[in-house]
């Protein structure tokens, strides 16, 4: 079994090439700072709900852009809405194809709609996962008896 | 005779669609030391107030609720189904019972029209989101006037001389100044994600802004114009 040192480690190596790698802004580090004694699950609370939505979203909008005719409005809403939610939480390269997303929309081209929506399901998933791993290892190590770094 | 402590509590009215950002404002306010309503429009929010809609064209106030509703101040987003922030903020100013509470507006787009638009109208602030605890941090002395008013003028002033709660950050450098330790490896690892993460942000926020990387978000109160 793995000491609590190298759980420390392993959990400050893996937190830090989230945010090399882009996945994760400083909205995420804020997030964190919301979380005390009183609250703290803050964080998988808050990313829970922002899978939920995402899910939710991802749904809609691919039902939108497999319309014979594509309401464009439509699909700018649900884009704001993933946008604003990935902003609140931090995803910041999901947020980052949001806004490419929204520029395909106010041009009405159904073709570049497509690719970013593939492109952000892509980018969902991969933060999705990546943030399950993060709170895996910050369970381990609070299981291990060691205590979550203050941020 | 004191005050009771929910007395020199300030009441926040939070209004969002989003149910994350319903929650990241509430808790933001909590840990602010303050009481938080939040509703997901701004039809609720009006009939939280005691201000509900007859119908299109005539807003009715109820008394019997607006007196037991004390409000310190109302954090709308703008872009909003059915009643946007903007429709919002004009009701709350358009009625004689409302006008004197704090608006606050949040928007995740930075339109100058809309900025000067909602300041024109009577907003305090103008906050670009996700907001953050020195934003909230900002509001306090709005709250002040709507507890001064009424409070007398001994309580006001304990108020109004007790040190505001600072944002974490500041806190934590505090802490750690008065107790000098060596830094661990965790510690300095943590400081690199921070400045790293710090920097992405602000490179994000000037790309979506078209701003130069180096600026930080802007931040709009009553005092500026926008442009």
């Amino acid at each position: 079994m793995e000491s609590v040192n190298q759980l420390q480690r392993k959990l400050a190596d893996y937190t830090s090439s989230l945010y090399n790698e882009n996945f994760l802004d400083e909205q995420f580090i804020q997030l964190q700072q919301l979380a005390d004694e009183s609250n703290p699950d803050f964080v998988v609370e808050v990313v829970s709900l922002f899978f939920e939505d995402s899910d939710r979203l991802l749904n809609e909008l691919t039902k939108a852009l497999n319309q014979p005719n594509v309401d464009f409005k439509k699909v700018d809403a649900h884009v704001h809405q993933l946008k604003g939610s990935s902003s609140s939480i931090g995803a910041l390269r999901v947020q980052k194809i949001c806004i490419a997303f929204r520029n395909y929309c106010e041009q009405q081209i159904v073709e570049g709609c497509l690719k970013c929506l593939q492109q952000v399901k892509n980018e969902y998933t991969l933060v999705k996962n990546k943030l399950e791993t993060l709170f895996k290892l910050e369970k381990q190590l609070v299981d291990a008896g060691g205590s979550l770094p203050v941020v | 005779m004191g005050m009771a402590a929910a007395d020199l509590q300030f009441h926040v009215l939070a209004v969002d669609d989003c149910l994350i950002d319903r929650k990241l404002i509430e808790r933001l306010f909590r840990i602010s030391s303050c009481q938080v309503t939040t509703v997901d429009s701004g039809s609720k929010a009006l009939e939280f107030l005691g201000l509900q809609e007859l119908d299109q064209n005539q807003p009715c106030v109820s008394p019997s609720n607006q007196q037991e509703v004390e409000v310190n101040l109302i954090i709308t987003d703008y872009c909003m189904p059915g009643m946007t922030g903007y429709d919002l903020l004009k009701k709350i100013k358009e009625s004689s019972s409302l006008r004197n509470i704090p608006v606050v507006i949040m928007s995740s787009e930075n339109v100058p029209s809309r900025i000067s638009r909602c300041l024109e109208e009577g907003a305090e602030e103008f906050f670009l989101k996700p907001v953050r605890l020195s934003d909230v941090n900002k509001l306090r002395p709005h709250m002040m006037k709507t507890k001064c008013k009424s409070l007398p003028q001994q309580e006001a002033e304990k108020m109004v001389t007790k040190p505001k709660q600072e944002s974490i950050e500041i806190a934590n450098v505090q802490s750690q100044a008065q107790e000098p330790q060596q830094q661990t490896e965790s510690e300095t690892v943590q400081q690199q994600q921070k400045s790293q993460a710090n920097n992405n942000n602000n490179k994000r926020k000037a790309m979506e802004e078209n701003l130069s990387p180096d600026r930080t978000r802007p931040r709009y109160s009553s005092g500026l114009t926008a442009v």
